[in-house]
């Protein structure tokens, strides 16, 4: 069952292609509510609730603070994840690299609250996702979606998020209680990240003066570049009234 | 005169193109190391104007002063306001260089606490194009190290950057999509864009 949504998911995808730096998004009426809505959510309760977190990275005597801990812990168990879509995308190195952090995070590490993998073993994080290994598997962006609460994204991302809920080797060992903490983990340490690039999301979001457009390119430009597709420079010197 | 001219008359263009030629080519010979020095330079100022320790609203000034030396205002400017720069007037178009250079200096100068204790290291420069690529890979508190690069051209006729592209997120583009969204806002009218960017940023 799994597959064939899969699968499905797989054939819309490749029927829609994209160029370099173009912004595809045939659902702009429906993402551009998303998007008032999801701003709206920032505005009142996501904002409010994460500014007081902002002093919460670091603890007391330059241990880390809770944020830090939250995040830490989180990442990590979002390793093995990781680990599977580097192996699908057919990079051992990367998996291999991520595999050693997980274990030493894991023992050393104290289950992950700290992190000596990446500060006295260089054995930071390779990140990826299940979208990325679309990617690689030639799979095309898609259509530009804004997801209600959790914000820009494309088809293909979309289908990788819930790719990777599917595949994370975590998940079956965690009971229901172990998974709502893993949740919780997740949502504090998004909030410590709304605290620290708080004025970043509030020039976007709220001070632009078309926060819907602004999102999207800078999801579009800054997805891209971590997958490494070439862009296109642009040239004003060549057509300064380029629309 | 125009007769003691004439003989040689091709001569003495030909010595007079010569002659600008030297006089112009060292403004106009940018090469990887004057672009690598330009940002180098630039980055130097605005970490001694973070350090300063002076109010805001007068580092704002200072930021937008090193913008206004180092970078392309006009090109930049001009891109942002897209189609709508063809047909303004000089005069409007004059008076929104200079609120959009404002707006550029509040816009991104009230990011400066993020610089702090934070460094900026140039790493390379290569040619790109017409112009020049500048890398720099910005190492700032609680962050992983984030890749800058800076488009240098001295098509104005000085060597000036027009744009910076960190992490994959094109300064100029995201700026030609906010001028045109405030223009749109106003329907069209530049003075009116003009009037709202001397109160953004």
């Amino acid at each position: 069952m799994r597959k064939a949504i899969l699968s499905i998911c797989l054939i819309c995808l490749s029927a829609c292609g994209n160029g370099n730096n173009a912004i595809y998004d045939p659902l702009e009426p429906v993402n551009r509510q998303v998007h008032a809505f999801n701003a709206g959510l920032d505005q009142h309760i996501v904002r409010p609730l994460a500014r007081p977190l902002k002093g919460a990275r670091n603890g007391q005597g330059g241990t880390p603070g809770p944020l830090i801990v939250a995040n830490n812990v989180s990442k990590n168990l979002s390793l093995p994840g990781k680990i599977v879509n580097h192996l699908l995308q057919g990079k051992p190195g990367p998996a291999w690299r991520n595999s050693l952090r997980f274990v030493v995070n894991s023992t050393l590490g104290l289950g992950g609250i700290m992190d000596p993998a990446g500060q006295e073993f260089a054995l930071v994080e390779q990140d990826t996702d299940f979208g990325e290994t679309l990617h690689v598997w030639g799979v095309p962006e898609g259509p530009y979606l804004e997801l209600p609460v959790l914000g820009p994204s494309t088809v293909r991302d979309t289908v990788g998020k819930v790719a990777d809920l599917v595949l994370d080797p975590v998940s079956p060992h965690l009971n229901a209680d172990q998974k709502r903490g893993k949740l919780a983990l997740k949502l504090l340490s998004k909030a410590g990240k709304r605290a620290q690039f708080g004025d970043t999301v509030d020039s976007v979001l709220h001070n632009s003066a078309d926060g819907y457009a602004q999102a999207r390119l800078l999801y579009l430009q800054h997805r891209r570049y971590e997958l490494g597709q070439d862009s296109q420079e642009i040239d004003p010197y060549d057509d300064p009234y380029a629309p | 005169m125009t007769t003691l001219m004439r003989p040689d008359r091709r001569g003495f263009l030909g010595l007079l193109a010569g002659a600008t030629l030297v006089a112009v080519q060292p403004a106009f010979a940018l090469d990887a190391g004057q672009a690598h020095a330009l940002v180098e330079k630039s980055l130097a100022e605005v970490y001694t104007v973070i350090n300063s320790g002076r109010p805001p609203a007068r580092m704002y000034r200072d930021f937008e002063a090193i913008f206004a030396r180092y970078a392309d205002v006009d090109i930049i400017a001009r891109s942002a306001l897209g189609p709508a720069a063809r047909s303004v007037s000089p005069t409007d178009f004059a008076a929104y260089k200079q609120a959009f250079q404002g707006y550029i200096g509040r816009k991104y100068g009230k990011r400066f606490r993020e610089f702090i204790g934070g460094r900026i290291e140039v790493t390379g420069a290569r040619r790109l194009k017409s112009f020049f690529a500048v890398t720099s890979v910005a190492y700032l508190n609680g962050r992983a190290p984030m890749e800058m690069e800076w488009h240098v051209s001295d098509k104005s006729g000085r060597s000036l950057y027009f744009n910076i592209i960190i992490e994959g997120v094109n300064m100029l583009a995201s700026e030609r999509t906010e001028i045109q969204a405030m223009l749109a806002r106003r329907k069209g009218d530049v003075r009116a864009l003009t009037a709202d960017l001397l109160q953004a940023g």
